[in-house]
């Protein structure tokens, strides 16, 4: 059950984009289309299920203080590389980008030419850095994160899909000149904001 | 020569503004604006770590073969911010508690990226670093605007001082999540209307 409330808890009251404002760069120039919007939150997903999870591997096997323990070596198992997190975690991250790239060419072609473009964007998208780092400082368990990874992706599809859909019904409307593209975008984001704040308090 | 550099720390100030006109790094604009103290910091961090960045990038530049300059870009990047962020933990520990998660994410904020691909990688490092510069001011005055909007309207004070005594009716949507959302974008308005420049992402 704890895992149900914690994805809960990512997707709808902490949601990655409307919560911790990760991610908008891409949130904001790609929400024009639905179709390219949900290809966009569905790469997210698929990137942050598996790379956060990957991480967590990395950081309690090499990085946290004592990590390297597992090797025997009494001068290895002292040390404390806390401090190379950030760098570690984006090779992992570009890397996993990459990787799951030329898997997808090879087994799965239909997937890839969807997905194609948007994955090499997503290596700097700070969502999946920002999972990552919210998994160190949260000190989740290993399937803690799988959760969190996974439902972290899947509350930034559901806020960009959502987005791409507003947009779509308001592009024949009225709007003042300096507020037409990104402010406009920035307040119907804001009012969003504010409806999935109403989820704030379900618990599971 | 002295108008040429001029223009490239002011540009970015205004009309070519990297958060509302360029629509980069809004990420942590939104995140640490709930109080002026943090923004002020990340300004700083900020704009360290991009001038330094477009610095170093434009001395290796002649060096870097094109095909793998994305990840020494990073890697520059990366190492530039492990240091400011070691740095805030032993001496502001209380403020990079505050700041969470966000100092390290200045590697994937694009302003840093977007400024060593659009202009170290071609430009000698003197300009460079005083494009860095103008581009981590520029963010830092949207940063700050947005933080001293949030902290007047949310808690009635300014960097910590109380402004209105204790009769001040907060807004409290202000300090939460939508309240920077709807700033950034009235603040975007604003701009857009002064300047005259509707040009569109």
């Amino acid at each position: 059950m704890d895992y149900i409330s914690l994805a809960v808890e990512t997707i709808f009251i902490n949601n990655i984009v409307l919560a911790y404002f990760l991610g908008m760069c891409s949130f904001l120039a790609c929400s024009k289309k639905i179709e390219t919007a949900t290809g966009l939150g569905l790469a997210v997903m698929f990137v942050l299920g598996i790379t956060a999870p990957f991480n967590w591997l990395v950081k309690e096997f090499f990085l946290r203080p004592g990590a390297m323990s597992w090797t025997g070596i009494e001068t290895l198992a002292g040390l404390d590389l806390s401090f190379l997190n950030l760098i570690c975690f984006i090779a992992v991250i570009a890397s996993t980008v990459q990787l799951v790239e030329m898997v997808l060419d090879k087994y799965f072609p239909r997937l890839y030419t969807s997905l194609g473009i948007f994955l090499p964007l997503i290596t700097v998208n700070c969502s999946i850095l920002g999972g990552s780092l919210f998994m160190v400082e949260r000190d989740y368990t290993f399937l803690e994160t799988s959760v969190y990874g996974i439902s972290a992706g899947g509350g930034f599809a559901l806020a960009i899909v959502a987005l791409s859909g507003i947009r779509k019904k308001i592009r024949y409307s009225r709007i003042p000149e300096g507020l037409q593209g990104l402010g406009m975008t920035m307040i119907l984001t804001g009012l969003m904001s504010l409806v999935f704040a109403a989820f704030s308090g379900i618990s599971l | 020569m002295a108008t040429a550099t001029h223009k490239i720390v002011t540009d970015p100030l205004s009309d070519n503004n990297p958060i509302t006109i360029q629509v980069l790094g809004i990420c942590s604009a939104l995140a640490v604006t709930v109080q002026v103290e943090t923004a002020l910091v990340m300004s700083i961090a900020l704009t360290v770590v991009v001038s330094c960045s477009n610095l170093l990038i434009s001395l290796m530049r002649n060096h870097i073969p094109s095909r793998i300059r994305m990840i020494v870009e990073v890697s520059v990047i990366a190492s530039l911010v492990i240091v400011v962020d070691q740095v805030l933990r032993a001496f502001f520990f209380e403020l990079s508690r505050q700041l969470s998660i966000f100092v390290g994410l200045i590697i994937t904020n694009c302003i840093v990226m977007g400024r060593a691909e659009a202009f170290a990688i071609q430009n000698p490092p003197g300009k460079s670093f005083m494009d860095g510069l103008g581009n981590g001011l520029g963010y830092s005055a949207i940063l700050l605007l947005v933080a001293s909007a949030r902290e007047i309207l949310g808690s009635g004070s300014w960097y910590g001082i109380d402004l209105f005594g204790e009769n001040f009716v907060s807004l409290g949507v202000a300090v939460l999540p939508p309240g920077a959302f709807l700033i950034l974008g009235v603040i975007i308005w604003i701009q857009r209307t002064v300047t005259r420049n509707f040009k569109d992402d």
